[in-house]
């Protein structure tokens, strides 16, 4: 286990927190159609992180480990659109998606806490159910 | 660099979280992702971790990087708000201090695990990684996250609730 990825952590951190992505009233602007702020995030996230995965690939550039770098593909499921709706609820509800629960939390916002205990608890349940889900 | 302490604009923030992803694949041979970090929390303390197969067969000591990361967010958001801001960070509403708003946080919180792991991802897995490798995949589940949502803010902002 490298360290970089604790450094690489704070970084998405504190980006989490200056673009206010971490924000429920942001989230709700965005599910309103009101801002084109997180709209305008994640496209432009998704732009620099395609057009590095593709420089990636071209170059054929390796890990610090000098191994060939791999996303792993993820295949298209019935739960890919269940759970992705479930997700999108709740993400509407407690305004933060996985990773602004652990910014909340770092922030200072205590309250985030029962989101992380509901996230938890959510995907325990996802882990007693699985076999009797469609997938 | 009075700007510094204000929240950032898009064009600033929305392309270094994009950078994420080449950073963790390159300096630390990762993909990245969050949700599945519940899914570890899960296999290490949760009773019955080694009965139930979801939680059993997951090798969170191979995957431990991923909790790093986590304590990363942590962090970087302590001192984001701490010291990199010029104003009190407000990010959850007041009314969700209260009992009905922390039954409203669990709730959701309980669909935003369940979901994410029954979806394999959530907006960083998905929305960023998945986008960024241009996988199909990746794009319904981004569209499936934004009709939960949409329908999950219709009706609680137009009913009031």
């Amino acid at each position: 286990m490298r360290i970089s990825s604790l450094f690489i952590g704070i970084f998405f951190g504190i980006l989490l927190i200056k673009s206010e992505v971490a924000s429920w009233f942001r989230i709700e602007q965005m599910f309103l159609f009101q801002e084109a702020h997180m709209y305008l995030i994640i496209g432009s996230a998704v732009a620099v992180g395609a057009a590095s995965v593709a420089l990636i690939k071209w170059l054929g550039l390796q890990t610090v480990d000098g191994e060939q770098p791999v996303l792993k593909v993820k295949p298209l499921q019935k739960g890919t659109i269940i759970g992705g709706v479930l997700f999108g609820l709740g993400w509407a509800i407690t305004g933060a998606c996985p990773g602004p629960i652990y910014a909340q939390i770092g922030s200072g916002q205590m309250l985030a806490l029962v989101t992380l205990a509901g996230a938890l608890v959510g995907a325990y349940l996802y882990a007693l159910l699985k076999s009797h889900l469609p997938h | 660099m009075d700007w510094f302490l204000h929240p950032w604009p898009w064009y600033v923030a929305g392309p270094l979280i994009g950078l994420t992803v080449p950073a963790l694949l390159l300096l630390s041979g990762k993909t990245f992702g969050i949700s599945s970090s519940f899914r570890h929390v899960c296999s290490i303390t949760f009773p019955g971790r080694s009965s139930i197969a979801y939680l059993r067969d997951n090798d969170w000591r191979k995957e431990s990087w991923n909790l790093l990361f986590v304590v990363g967010i942590l962090i970087g958001a302590f001192v984001a708000a701490r010291f990199l801001s010029a104003e009190a960070i407000v990010l959850l509403p007041a009314s969700m201090a209260t009992p009905t708003g922390m039954i409203k946080l669990f709730l959701g919180g309980l669909l935003v695990g369940f979901g994410t792991r029954y979806a394999d991802g959530c907006t960083s897995g998905h929305t960023i990684t998945g986008l960024s490798n241009l996988q199909w995949s990746s794009l319904v589940a981004t569209l499936s996250f934004f009709v939960g949502g949409l329908v999950s803010t219709a009706i609680t902002h137009y009913q009031g609730l």
